[in-house]
């Protein structure tokens, strides 16, 4: 079986690097899946979770956003920030999410409501990547 | 009694050396081992912003698409990015950046609303405050080694403020880390970006396939270059704060050693002279018996 080189990287340094038979991931029109081979792509990724599959195995990544580069045999995830299910600190997402519902049953202006629904999308992710 | 007064007195200066020259000698250390963590923290960095560049470069150079970010306008209004430290102690590390810009501004503007500050660090903060400069963000008590997620609230604001032509130009001022014992002041423009090179395009891989399109594409990806470049910036000017620091504090522990040494001297001769003085008077009151 082929594989890519999958690297998941954020401005704090990388987060995963390894090789995987197929990557899954969010993309802003709908799920995206990039098998080796795959023709030079660039596209913006979504709040979601990242999937990366080998054999049986399948490994989760929470991503806030960022972009996805595919060349043939290599994958980079740019995102400015994403954690491995394993590395999500569960308690503190619990919170942020708990703080975001908050501050959006306070009404307030316009771009803290954005900030908050973001930040609420991104909690929400985090703790669903958690459970896998 | 005279001397034996001194020698108390240079006793006590030689004891009061001493304990500076071990706080100095600790911080000399304390900021080494944070210098090697900043230096660290600077090098993971360096994947994620080679990449985010190579992509932006490639989108620029291959396609027609463009972007208020890639475009030069009349720059009505300048914002300026000032990285400096929270805490002092650090030889010329701030008054080196604060010397630069505020000879730029004097330089290049005549009223105080042709330009606006964003401030890191409390030095900088204060230095504008009391020139009553005007800043309009500023962070302060940044953590020794930043995280993203730290700035990340800023650096989209600053952005912000450019592609919401409050400011039409974005300019930074940090210090360059080039080694331990070196830094250097530097000053780069970030918005708009125009000092993208091509690179290596030559490749085979030179053309991608976007999804949905260049300009949504760069529509995302520009801001998050430029909010990647503010932080660039801050890792760069932490390690050479620490960097600074440390060479500040290895000079005063040195010149404590030396002052210690003239002092020990000083010591020594004056109970040389007590002991000289007291034998002349022994032998003088001796000789006064006969």
């Amino acid at each position: 079986m082929k594989t890519l080189e999958v690297s998941v990287v954020t401005p704090d340094g990388p987060v995963l690097e390894d090789n995987f038979e197929m990557v899954v991931c969010k993309a802003e029109n709908g799920e995206i899946g990039i098998l080796p081979q795959h023709i030079p792509l660039v596209t913006p990724l979504d709040i979601g979770e990242v999937r990366l599959k080998s054999g049986n195995d399948t490994k989760f990544v929470a991503v806030n956003g960022g972009f996805l580069e595919v060349r043939p045999d290599k994958v980079t995830i740019l995102a400015q920030s994403a954690e491995k299910a394993e590395d999500i600190d569960v308690a503190r997402a619990e919170q942020a999410k708990k703080r975001a519902e908050d501050r959006l049953q306070s009404k307030q202006d316009h771009i803290d409501f954005q900030r908050a629904e973001l930040s609420l999308k991104r909690a929400m992710n985090r703790l669903r990547v958690a459970q896998r | 009694m005279n001397s034996l007064a001194s020698l108390r007195d240079i006793k006590q200066r030689i004891d009061s050396t001493e304990k500076t020259k071990h706080i100095t000698k600790a911080m000399e250390m304390v900021s080494a081992s944070k210098m090697s963590k900043a230096e660290e923290n600077a090098r993971s960095f360096v994947p994620y912003s080679e990449k985010l560049q190579e992509v932006v470069a490639h989108i620029a150079a291959h396609s027609d698409a463009t972007h208020p970010m890639l475009q030069k306008r009349d720059v009505k209004k300048t914002g300026y990015v000032i990285v400096t430290s929270d805490r002092g102690l650090a030889g010329a590390y701030n008054s080196n950046i604060l010397r630069t810009f505020h000879q730029t501004v004097e330089k290049r503007h005549t009223s105080k609303d042709e330009y606006t500050i964003i401030a890191i660090g409390r030095i900088g903060y204060e230095f504008c405050k009391k020139r009553d400069l005007p800043v309009v963000k500023s962070i302060l008590g940044l953590a020794d080694q930043p995280n993203f997620a730290d700035i990340k609230k800023l650096a989209s604001e600053t952005v912000q403020m450019y592609t919401d032509e409050e400011i039409d130009e974005l300019v930074i001022f940090y210090n360059h880390y080039v080694s331990a014992i070196s830094q250097v002041v530097t000053t780069k423009t970030l918005l708009p970006i125009t000092d993208i090179e091509a690179g290596e395009t030559g490749s085979v891989e030179s053309q991608y396939e976007y999804e949905p399109s260049e300009e949504t594409i760069l529509k995302t990806l520009l801001p998050q270059y430029a909010e990647s470049l503010i932080y660039g910036a801050l890792l760069d000017g932490k390690a050479s704060e620490h960097a600074a620091r440390m060479t500040a504090m290895k000079n005063a522990t040195d010149n404590a050693e030396e002052l210690i040494d003239d002092l020990t001297l000083a010591y020594n001769r004056a109970r040389q002279a007590g002991i000289t003085q007291e034998i002349t008077e022994i032998i003088g009151g001796v000789a006064a018996l006969e």
